[in-house]
C-alpha cells in the first residue's frame, strides 16, 4: 500500500484536517497569549497598554485561583474515582445473567444522553433543593433536617451530579469489555481451583485495564472543563467554594470584562491540560498500542 | 499480449533490502509460478509487478512499454488476493462487474461479460448473493471471475489456495490451470506450496531472500536443481542431504538423494534400524537412521512389512546421486 | 459460563440490578412525570405527586413563554451539520492514516487528539471576540464551524479505528480493478465502513447535541440550541417544577429516543474501537 501515487494521495488527504485543526489551535491560542501581557479591559475600549506579566501575577495570586485550582482537580478526581469504581461494580453485575437484561441497560445508559444544563437543573432543584427536593422530603419524613447541598457541599454536589452523567459511559465501556472475556480463560482458571476474587484479580482486572486507562482519557478531557452544570447550579459559589478554572475564566473575562486577566487565566488552563495530557498520552500510548 | 520483463529491479524498505538486483523475464501465455518459503520475496515482487509498491530501482515492462511509474489500473493486469479481496458490501454480480464499471463499460457489456465468466465458473446460481453466503472455494471463484472480465494481460495470483481446506485445494488447482488452458493468458503465481508450482506451472521461479536461485521448468529444477536450496526445496518428501565421510566418498561436500530414488537392497551400502514407518497404501515412508550416514527418508512403492527397530539395507538407485560443493553448487 | 446459577442468586441479581438501573434512571423518570402535573402538585411530597392528577398545562405555558421548536431545530442544525462536516473532512483523513501509514501516523493521531486537550476556556476570549467583530455572534453558521472542530479530532479517531479493521487487500483490489481514489473511497471503503461510520455519526451527534460550552457562550436567541433554552430556566423559573420538567423533557426526548434505538452501534463507537 505505499507507492509515491498513494502516498502523495495521502499527504492531500490528510491536510485539511491537519491545516483546519492547526488553525483551530494557533490563531485563538497566539491571540490569548497575546492578551495575556495586555492591559485590556472590554469597558475600557482603546485603552489597551502592554502589561508584561502582570495579568499573570494577578490572576494567580488572587485567593480564588488557588481555590478554583483545587477544584478543577478535586472535580476530575472525585467523577473518576466514582465513575470507575461504579463502573466496575455495575458491569460487573449487568453482566450476570437475569430477567429484563436489555431494559436495566437502557436506563443505565440514558443520564449519558441528559445535556449538562438540564442534568445540573434537575439535580438543583428537584432534588437536592432544601424546601422541595426529593432529598428534602426524604429526610423530613425521617425526622431530619434537610441538607442544603449546594450551600453547603457544593462542589461534592457537582461531582456527583458530573458523577450521574459519566457513570453510564464508563460502566458501558467496561460492560462491552467485560464481555469480551474469554470464557474458556474463566473455566480454566475455575479448574485451576481459583475463587472468584483470584479470577477478578488476576484474570477479570488485567482484562479491563486497557478500557479503564480510555475511560479515564475521555473522561478527562471532558472533566477539565466542566462549566454548565457549575453556571446552572452554584454560579461557582458560594464565595469561589465551587469555581473551577474554566469558570474563573469565564467570571474574570465575560463578567469582568477583564480580557488581559482572563486570557492569562486561559493560558495557565492550557499549561495545567498539557500536564495532565502528557501524563494520559504516556499512559494511553502504552496501553493503547498493544 | 501479456509479456512481463523486469530488468535490475531492486526494492528496499527504509534500510532493508529485500530484493537485491533481479532480472526476470515472463513470456507471453506461460504460467509462471514464484515459489519460495516464506519471507522470501515472492509476495513482495508480485506487487511491485502489480505496482502496489514502487520499485527502488531498476525497470519493469509490460508488453515492451515501460511500466514502472504507472499506476496499477493503468498496467492492464488483474490480481487475485490471499483473502480473495472481495467487496463484502456488493453481490457477486456487482463484485465481478466493478472493473467493468470502473472502464465504464455499457450496462448490457457489464451484463453480458458478467454472465459469460459467470458461466465460465459456474457461479451463474449464486450472482445474486453476497460474498458472505458463499464458501471458500466459491470466494475464490468470484475472485478469479472478477480478474478474468477484464481480459487482463496478465493474471497475478497471490497465494490464492491457502486458505482452502486440503481437498478444495486440489480441485482450485486444477480448475486454475484449465482455466489457464482454456484463456491462454499469461499467469504469475505465487505460493509456498512446492507441490502447487510442480502441477500447475509452465516455468517455476524459486526465490530466497529475495534472490532468485533458480528458473526452470518443473521436471527441470526437479531433476537438475542448480544448488542445494533448490534441491532441497523441490520435492516432497525433502531430498535427504548426506555430509562426512560418506559425502567424501562420492568426491562432494554433500550428497543428495531423493527418498523416491533410495531402494531396498541387499547388497546396498547402508545398513540402518527403521525408527518410523509410515504405511499408506500405496507408499511406504521409512525413516531409518543410518549409523555413520544419519537418518534417510526413504519412499518405497506399495506396501512394505517394516516396522520400528527392524534392521534394513539400502541403497540409491543408479545415476540418481546428486552432489553438491561446499559453497552448495551442484556438481 | 460454567456459573451455577441457582435461582436464589438469580433473584438476587435480578433484583440488585433492577434496583440500581431504577435509581439512575430515577431522575429522567421523575422530571417526565413533574412535567404533566401542575406547579402546585409538582412540590409536594414523591407520594403526593404520585397521587395527583396528570395535565399537559405545563407543555402549554413552555410553548407559549418560548419558542421551543426553533430552538429545536437549532439543536438539530447545529448538531447534524457539524457531525456532517466533521465526517467529510475526517473520511479521507482517516482513510489516509489507516491505510498509507508513515513513520508520524501514530504521532499525527496523538496530536489530533491532543487538540481535544486543549480548554476550551483557553481561547474563549478570542473565539468570543473574533466572533464579535465577524458578526457571529448567535448564528448558526459560526457554531456549526466551532463545534465541527472540536468534535474533528475524536470523529478522525474513531474513523481511523474502524477503517483499521478493514483489510488493505481489498482497496488493493479496487485499485487494481481500475478505481481512482475518488471511486475507492466512495465505492468501496464508504460503503464498507457504514457501520463504523453511522456509530460515529451517532456519538457525535449526541455530543454536539449536548455541547455546553460554546453554545452558551456563543449564543443568546436566535441560534440558540436546547442548551441555551434550558439554561434560561435557571433561576428564579427553576422554581417553577412542572414547567422546569416540561421544558427538560422536551430538550432531552429526542436525543434520548435516539440514543436508545441506536444503542448497539453507540457501544462500539463510545469505547473509540479500544475494546472490541
Amino acid at each position: 500500500m505505499a507507492t509515491e501515487h498513494s502516498r502523495t494521495a495521502a499527504r492531500l488527504m490528510v491536510s485539511p484536517a491537519v491545516i483546519l485543526l492547526f488553525l483551530w489551535m494557533i490563531v485563538p491560542l497566539g491571540m490569548t497569549i497575546y492578551f495575556s501581557f495586555l492591559r485590556y479591559n472590554l469597558l475600557m475600549p482603546g485603552m489597551e497598554s502592554w502589561a508584561g506579566f502582570d495579568n499573570y501575577y494577578y490572576f494567580i495570586t488572587q485567593p480564588a485561583f488557588k481555590s478554583a485550582l483545587v477544584n478543577t482537580l478535586l472535580l476530575v478526581a472525585g467523577v473518576l474515582l466514582i465513575t470507575v469504581f461504579g463502573g466496575i461494580a455495575l458491569a460487573l453485575l449487568l453482566d450476570q445473567p437475569f430477567r429484563g437484561q436489555g431494559i436495566v441497560r437502557v436506563m443505565v445508559i440514558a443520564p449519558f444522553f441528559v445535556m449538562p444544563t438540564v442534568s445540573a437543573l434537575v439535580w438543583k432543584n428537584m432534588f437536592m433543593n432544601p424546601v422541595n427536593g426529593i432529598f428534602a422530603h426524604i429526610s423530613k419524613s425521617l425526622g431530619f433536617q434537610p441538607f442544603d447541598f449546594l450551600s453547603h457541599a457544593p462542589l461534592a454536589s457537582i461531582i456527583l451530579i458530573v458523577a450521574w452523567s459519566w457513570l453510564p459511559f464508563a460502566t458501558l465501556i467496561l460492560l462491552t469489555a467485560l464481555q469480551s472475556l474469554d470464557r474458556e480463560q474463566m473455566e480454566a482458571a475455575e479448574m485451576d481451583g481459583a475463587n472468584w476474587l483470584n479470577r477478578f484479580i488476576y484474570l477479570t482486572l488485567p482484562h479491563l485495564t486497557r478500557s479503564i486507562t480510555v475511560v479515564i482519557l475521555i473522561q478527562t478531557i471532558f472533566l477539565l472543563s466542566v462549566f454548565a452544570e457549575i453556571l446552572v447550579t452554584t454560579n461557582g459559589g458560594p464565595g469561589t467554594a465551587s469555581t473551577n478554572l474554566p469558570f474563573l475564566v469565564y467570571a474574570q473575562s465575560l463578567l469582568n470584562f477583564d480580557v488581559g486577566g482572563g486570557s492569562a487565566g486561559g493560558i495557565i488552563a492550557v499549561i495545567l491540560a498539557n500536564i495532565v495530557a502528557v501524563f494520559l498520552m504516556r499512559m494511553i500510548g502504552k496501553n493503547l498500542e498493544s | 499480449m501479456g509479456q512481463i520483463s523486469l530488468s535490475a529491479v531492486t526494492k528496499s524498505f527504509g534500510d532493508v533490502n529485500v530484493i537485491p538486483p533481479l532480472d526476470l523475464q515472463i513470456n507471453d501465455g506461460e504460467f509462471v509460478v514464484f515459489v519460495g518459503p516464506s519471507g522470501c520475496g515472492k509476495s513482495t515482487l508480485l506487487r511491485l509487478i502489480a505496482g502496489l509498491e514502487d520499485i527502488s530501482s531498476g525497470k519493469i515492462l509490460i508488453d515492451g512499454k515501460d511500466a514502472t511509474d504507472a499506476a496499477p489500473a493503468e498496467r492492464g493486469l488483474a490480481m487475485v488476493f490471499q483473502s480473495y479481496a472481495l467487496y463484502p458490501h456488493m453481490s457477486v454480480r456487482k463484485n465481478i462487474a466493478f472493473p467493468l464499471k470502473m472502464a465504464k463499460l455499457s450496462q448490457a457489456e457489464q451484463d453480458r461479460k458478467v454472465e459469460n465468466a459467470a458461466r465460465i465458473l459456474n457461479l451463474s446460481n449464486y450472482l445474486d448473493r453476497r460474498p458472505g453466503q458463499l464458501s471458500g472455494g466459491q470466494r475464490q471463484r468470484v475472485a478469479i471471475g472478477r480478474a478474468i472480465v477484464r481480459e487482463p494481460a496478465a493474471f497475478l495470483f497471490d497465494e490464492p489456495l491457502s486458505n482452502l481446506d486440503a481437498a478444495l485445494r486440489v480441485t482450485m488447482r486444477q480448475e486454475i490451470s484449465e482455466l489457464h488452458q482454456t484463456l491462454k493468458t499469461t499467469m504469475v503465481y505465487v505460493t509456498h506450496d512446492q507441490v502447487e508450482a510442480m502441477t500447475m506451472a509452465d516455468k517455476i521461479v524459486v526465490l530466497n531472500a529475495g534472490r532468485i536461485e533458480q528458473v526452470g521448468s518443473p521436471l527441470e529444477l526437479y531433476r537438475s536443481p542448480r544448488n542445494l536450496f533448490v534441491a532441497g526445496f523441490i520435492g516432497s518428501p525433502k531430498m535427504n542431504f548426506i555430509t562426512g565421510a560418506e559425502a567424501k566418498k562420492h568426491n562432494c561436500d554433500t550428497l543428495g538423494v531423493r527418498p523416491e530414488h533410495v531402494e531396498v537392497q541387499a547388497d546396498g551400502p547402508w545398513t540402518g534400524v527403521v525408527g518410523l514407518a509410515e504405511h499408506l497404501g500405496s507408499d511406504t515412508f521409512l525413516k531409518v537412521n543410518v549409523p555413520g550416514v544419519g537418518d534417510l527418508t526413504v519412499r518405497v512403492s506399495g506396501e512394505m512389512n517394516l516396522h520400528h527397530g527392524d534392521q534394513v539395507t539400502l541403497g540409491p538407485q543408479s545415476g540418481k546421486l546428486y552432489r553438491f560443493d561446499a559453497n552448495g553448487m551442484a556438481l | 459460563m460454567s456459573r451455577k446459577s441457582t435461582p436464589a442468586r438469580q433473584a438476587v441479581v435480578t433484583v440488585a440490578a433492577w434496583t440500581v438501573g431504577f435509581l439512575i434512571f430515577f431522575p429522567i423518570l421523575w422530571i417526565f412525570i413533574l412535567s404533566f402535573k401542575t406547579e402546585g402538585d409538582a412540590i409536594r411530597t414523591p407520594l403526593g405527586v404520585l397521587t395527583s392528577g396528570w395535565t399537559f398545562e405545563s407543555y402549554h405555558e413552555v410553548q407559549e413563554r418560548s419558542n421551543y421548536l426553533l430552538h429545536f431545530w437549532n439543536s438539530v442544525v447545529l448538531s447534524v451539520g457539524s457531525t456532517i462536516l466533521a465526517l467529510v473532512i475526517a473520511i479521507p483523513a482517516a482513510w489516509a492514516m489507516a491505510f498509507v501509514p508513515g513513520k508520524r501516523t501514530k504521532d499525527l493521531l496523538m496530536w489530533m487528539l491532543s487538540t481535544k486537550m486543549m480548554p476550551a476556556v483557553g481561547v474563549l476570549v478570542p473565539m468570543y471576540l473574533l466572533f464579535r467583530d465577524f458578526g457571529l455572534l448567535d448564528t448558526r453558521i459560526g457554531l456549526v464551524v466551532v463545534l465541527t472542530l472540536i468534535n474533528l479530532p475524536i470523529v478522525i479517531w474513531m474513523l481511523y479505528t474502524y477503517f483499521k479493521e478493514i483489510p488493505g487487500e481489498i482497496l488493493e483490489a479496487a485499485r487494481m480493478d481500475g478505481a481512482n481514489l475518488r471511486s475507492e473511497i466512495l465505492y468501496i471503503l464508504t460503503p464498507m465502513a457504514v457501520p463504523g461510520i453511522a456509530s460515529t455519526l451517532l456519538l457525535n451527534i449526541i455530543l454536539a447535541w449536548n455541547e455546553a460550552f460554546w453554545t452558551l457562550q456563543l449564543t443568546t436567541s436566535n441560534a440558540a440550541p436546547l442548551t441555551q433554552f434550558i439554561a434560561s430556566y435557571s433561576s428564579p423559573e427553576g422554581l417553577f417544577y412542572a414547567k422546569l420538567s416540561a421544558a427538560s423533557t422536551m430538550a432531552i426526548a429526542p436525543i434520548l429516543i435516539l440514543g436508545w434505538f441506536s444503542q448497539k452501534q453507540l457501544v462500539r463507537g463510545l469505547t473509540f474501537g479500544a475494546v472490541k
